[in-house]
């Protein structure tokens, strides 16, 4: 009886063997405890959704009436690609959303540096830039509709004043979709600024002063040393600003409501049309699934192919 | 190689001044060392000279142009920075040519250059990597040969060491000693350490509270400090002081290794012109030399002395040193006071505890 616990205690390694094989099924079980909430969460608010929304696109359903679904396969699809009004709006997405991340990104980049200084006016202007992404996007739309109203704007009048021709903004198709885009870089750019700072100050003053000490111009400087160095700050507010301009729909819903003819209509919105509108919840899914597709598209493209030239310091 | 001088440089940071007056000459081709405590105006001095802050008052030339509006890049010099300063996103390579770029240095002679130097400062294997891929001595290599490339009249060096491990530092101290003899420029480093600075210079500027307080040459300033502050900044262990009490006009510094210590049994025939006595309170084995801690009554006092022979903590001593050896201060100014003829060397006049 005595010889086993003899061999144990002379032994240690073999002890720490014999405990590891008889692990209690608790212990085992303890980690995943740990995070079970968080991914219950995940799963139920996250995943699931997505998967119905699939689920959904395969289906011919309205919200009116959610019993009657009938599976049809692709044709949501097929109907979602054959329609040339969702080619505009795939069309007009892209053009927006590059221009509202390339112009968002690029203005903000020049602010900030001109804003990167020591001075109480700074702060004031960096403030003042910040205050419109504060502001409730349904507040700015409404501002922004009488800025851009064509006989009683203030934008025309400042045209005219200066002897320009006043322009039609949301009015005409050729102008509105430029014009939202004006909006939303407008509402984007202190935002980007703010993060554009903050970059700019952890970039340690003596690399700067050792570029003037190697008689670098500014022009080098910017490009050899400050936008590498911001390279983490630019890829991060591509990928956020990318998602988020693909997403837009309040400033659609207020200002233009898709028009004028389909000129401003974009995925979101779409999406919204074809399942409140016109009731067409299997086009609307299907369309959220495209949505879903081009933004994960890009975002892996940005991770792929850009993600090797930011350095992380 | 040119000479730089400093005409009355002053600086001020929003209404306070941290460099006050300056006038040096630093030699061409010397190894001129700025020493100081922290505040002491040193860094500023530097980036003075460098032209990385502008100066408030005065003028600074180098060699025979005045550079006060010249901008850093072309006054002809290359700086070494305290945590180097190294272009993050570029390899070490880069790193080395940017200068020369910038300077419009053909391709293919850039090459050439940066080949050369990567393989003095033994840098070749390494010329593709990232700053952040080195370590910290191959960093600081990096920042040299950055320097050494471009073939400045000056070279700046900004507490260069600080950041390396204590083994790797006198490695670099003799390097960078030995690259200064190699290369003949004219060398100005900053350190706070007064070790770096006696062994590495052959000029050392001590500077305290944005003044210079003595230029000399290590030797003569161990041995013959202008003031106070130098004789206790130089030195290590400091200088020892006896404070002026009462009436006494001066203070008295003696350097530790001066000190004689004689056990109290024994008899004294010491013809001194200082003693003191006191009770050694603790004690610190160098390997060849001790330091002791002695506990008298005109305040701690150190003393260093061979190993060859011990005395045990708690122990009454005699301290004396000879009058050769001490100095002494003005009581007001701390200014070096030489006098021909011995006065205070009584036991009496320093409060003493008699022979």
């Amino acid at each position: 009886m005595r010889e086993p616990s003899a061999v144990a205690e002379s032994s240690p390694v073999a002890v720490t063997q014999v405990q590891e094989q008889t692990r209690p099924w608790s212990e085992t079980l303890r980690p995943y405890l740990y995070v079970a909430p968080a991914l219950l969460f995940f799963a139920l608010f996250f995943f699931y959704p997505i998967v119905y929304m699939i689920y959904l696109s395969f289906q011919d359903w309205t919200l009116l009436n959610l019993e009657e679904m009938e599976w049809v396969g692709l044709d949501n699809f097929s109907t979602l690609f054959s329609d040339p009004d969702f080619h505009l709006v795939l069309k007009n997405t892209l053009i927006y959303t590059f221009l509202t991340v390339f112009l968002g990104i690029a203005i903000a980049f020049f602010l900030a540096l001109w804003l990167n200084r020591k001075a109480k006016i700074y702060g004031l202007v960096q403030g003042a830039i910040f205050s419109p992404h504060i502001i409730s996007l349904v507040s700015v739309s409404m501002l922004w509709m009488w800025l851009m109203d064509p006989q009683y704007g203030l934008l025309n009048a400042m045209l005219e004043s200066v002897g320009l021709p006043p322009s039609t903004w949301l009015a005409d198709p050729g102008t509105a979709l430029y014009s939202l885009v004006l909006v939303s870089v407008w509402k984007v750019v202190g935002y980007n600024t703010l993060i554009f700072i903050a970059g700019l100050q952890s970039i340690p003053q003596d690399i700067y002063e050792s570029a003037a000490l190697d008689r670098s111009p500014a022009w080098r400087t910017l490009y050899k040393i400050t936008i590498p160095m911001l390279s983490p700050t630019i890829f991060f507010l591509l990928v956020i600003n990318t998602i988020s301009s693909f997403q837009v729909f309040d400033t659609i819903y207020i200002m233009t409501q898709g028009g004028p003819v389909n000129s401003t209509n974009m995925l979101v919105y779409y999406i919204y049309e074809q399942g409140m509108d016109f009731y067409n919840g299997g086009i609307a899914s299907a369309a959220s699934v495209v949505l879903l597709g081009l933004a994960g598209v890009l975002t892996l493209f940005h991770f792929l192919f850009l993600a090797k030239r930011v350095h992380y310091r | 190689m040119a000479q730089v001088s400093l005409h009355h440089v002053g600086k001020s940071f929003e209404g306070q001044k941290v460099v006050k007056g300056l006038d040096l000459v630093i030699p061409n081709g010397s190894f001129t060392v700025l020493v100081g405590p922290s505040g002491c105006g040193k860094s500023t001095t530097l980036r003075m000279i460098a032209g990385l802050e502008n100066v408030t008052e005065g003028e600074i030339w180098i060699g025979e142009k005045k550079v006060n509006d010249v901008p850093p890049g072309k006054r002809d010099l290359a700086m070494v920075f305290q945590n180097y300063a190294l272009y993050p996103t570029m390899s070490v390579f880069e790193n080395i040519a940017f200068g020369l770029q910038n300077r419009g240095v053909p391709k293919q002679e850039r090459k050439r250059l940066v080949a050369e130097i990567a393989e003095v400062v033994g840098l070749t294997p390494y010329l593709d990597r990232k700053p952040s891929q080195l370590s910290g001595g191959q960093r600081q290599r990096v920042a040299l040969a950055r320097a050494m490339v471009k073939k400045p009249q000056v070279f700046l060096m900004d507490e260069p060491l600080s950041n390396l491990d204590a083994k790797l530092r006198s490695q670099m101290r003799i390097e960078l000693t030995s690259l200064h003899k190699q290369l003949g420029s004219t060398f100005i480093y900053v350190t706070h350490d007064q070790v770096e600075a006696m062994t590495m210079g052959d000029q050392i500027v001590v500077m305290n509270e944005g003044v210079i307080q003595q230029v000399a040459s290590p030797i003569s300033l161990y041995h013959d400090p202008e003031n106070l502050f130098v004789a206790q900044f130089i030195g290590s262990p400091p200088m020892n002081i006896i404070h002026a009490q009462g009436t006494e006009a001066e203070h008295i510094g003696f350097r530790p290794e001066k000190v004689k210590l004689r056990s109290m049994a024994k008899e004294i025939t010491s013809t001194a012109a200082l003693k003191l006595e006191g009770r050694v309170i603790t004690r610190e084995i160098l390997g060849s030399e001790v330091l002791y801690y002695l506990d008298t009554n005109r305040g701690r006092i150190i003393a260093k002395s061979s190993a060859d022979e011990f005395i045990e903590e708690g122990i009454l001593v005699e301290l004396s040193v000879e009058e050769k050896d001490l100095y002494r201060f003005d009581k007001e100014s701390g200014a070096r006071v030489r006098h021909e003829s011995i006065r205070l060397a009584t036991g009496e006049q320093l409060g003493g505890i008699v022979s």
